[in-house]
């Protein structure tokens, strides 16, 4: 059997697919405790990625007619991307192995011939402490890289920083699926 | 909710994120490794796209009654897993420059004509057989500055999305006989030669519609599952 097809670049001009309201998971009239995600995308110079896609997935709470689970955002002039969806619970790992909440997300761009895929967990949340991919990573600093801080009333803000360097200091993690 | 984990990608099918001969690359590839997550919910499961939400647009050659200048294209293939197995109902994300090698994109400032009949995106889904379809004009090739001189093939953006966020595919369709391939920073990122091979879609001749348009086509393999479920 056939090997899977190769990725290649997303590109700059993805946004003729882009439509903004994917972008807001609550559109369809979803129910629930409400969150917004915002972050910058930020290259190797520390330079803002101003034309990436940013998606969003969570299995939780499950997708359903009225919540899609998934969006995507474009990065503006700034490297800054925006979600507005539904706080994730917890959901479960292998094993016995319980996951904090957290999000998917995946960056796809010009210059990435492949997605990079990180997550976004929230800051403070208790479980984070026995959280199987968090207590994986050693040092703090690149743990915290998968950590979103609260930013406000029910804001989260992470930004995701392609590429270590003088001005970028500490790389995002990011995973291999 | 299906749980069993995605296989690895096969050794040589995949580029890397640092391709010295693509610019672009150049800031935007980590230089970590990358953490290896065993699958869990979140990779194995994705979205669904109701048609209802998100309706299809399986025709770019035509807006308002009036066709685009070009080509006339037909594009068709089977998307399938690793084993074979029809990938069905999902949904297929498309987008292109026009014949003249042009996005209707305000950031491309390639001096070629701009085509308002032409729409340079498209949606449709694969049937219960893992079959898509959809009506384009032939792209045409374009300058970028990659490099001196340096110009894009003919191609065709594709989105995927299969079963599970681990199955997401975004990559791009070729076209037999173009020698602008052996040339291309992007296509040849891909190590292997069969799998570079894989990206450039066939003459059809089954597809193709007397007096009207020519067929193409292109499978699609996304990655296939393990043997067994994770524990738990």
């Amino acid at each position: 059997m056939a090997s899977a097809t190769a990725s290649q670049t997303i590109g700059p001009f993805w946004h003729l697919i882009e439509d903004p309201e994917w972008a807001d998971l609550t559109r369809f009239g979803a129910a629930g405790p409400q969150v917004t995600l915002t972050g910058a995308v930020v290259d190797g110079d520390g330079n803002p990625v101003t034309d990436a896609a940013v998606e969003l997935w969570q299995s939780d709470p499950p997708a359903d007619d009225r919540f899609p689970g998934f969006g995507r955002s474009r990065t503006d002039e700034a490297g800054r991307f925006q979600f507005k969806t539904l706080k994730p619970g917890p959901v479960p790992g292998r094993g016995n192995a319980q996951q904090a909440p957290h999000f998917a997300l995946t960056i796809l761009a010009r210059g990435l011939l492949k997605a990079l895929v990180t997550r976004a967990y929230f800051a403070g949340e208790p479980l984070n402490e026995t959280d199987p991919l968090l207590s994986s990573i050693e040092d703090p600093a690149r743990r915290a890289t998968l950590v979103a801080a609260a930013d406000g009333i029910d804001r989260w803000r992470i930004d995701i920083r392609l590429q270590r360097g003088p001005q970028t200091q500490t790389e995002t993690v990011f995973l291999d699926l | 909710m299906e749980t069993i984990p995605f296989r690895p990608f096969a050794p040589g099918t995949q580029p890397p994120y640092d391709a010295p001969a693509y610019g672009s690359t150049h800031k935007r590839h980590p230089q970590e490794a990358l953490v290896r997550l065993p699958h869990t919910i979140t990779e194995t499961s994705g979205p669904r796209f109701p048609a209802a939400q998100f309706p299809p647009l399986p025709d770019l050659s035509v807006v308002d009654g009036k066709a685009a200048l070009g080509e006339r294209i037909i594009v068709h293939g089977r998307i399938t897993d690793e084993d074979g197995r029809a990938i069905p109902r999902t949904i297929v994300e498309i987008w292109q420059a026009n014949a003249a090698g042009r996005y209707q994109h305000p950031a491309d400032q390639h001096d070629a004509p701009t085509d308002p009949n032409f729409r340079g995106e498209g949606r449709v889904y694969t049937d219960a057989n893992g079959w898509y379809k959809f009506t384009s004009i032939k792209p045409g090739a374009y300058p970028w500055r990659n490099h001196h001189n340096a110009w894009r093939p003919n191609h065709i953006h594709f989105s995927f999305f299969g079963a599970g966020l681990a199955q997401r595919l975004v990559t791009q369709m070729y076209f037999p006989g173009d020698p602008l391939l052996e040339l291309d920073p992007v296509f040849l990122s891909v190590p292997e030669e069969g799998a570079r091979s894989r990206l450039v879609c066939k003459l059809d001749m089954t597809v193709t519609e007397p007096e009207w348009a020519l067929g193409y086509r292109w499978d699609v393999v996304l990655r296939g599952r393990e043997a067994t479920p994770m524990e738990g």
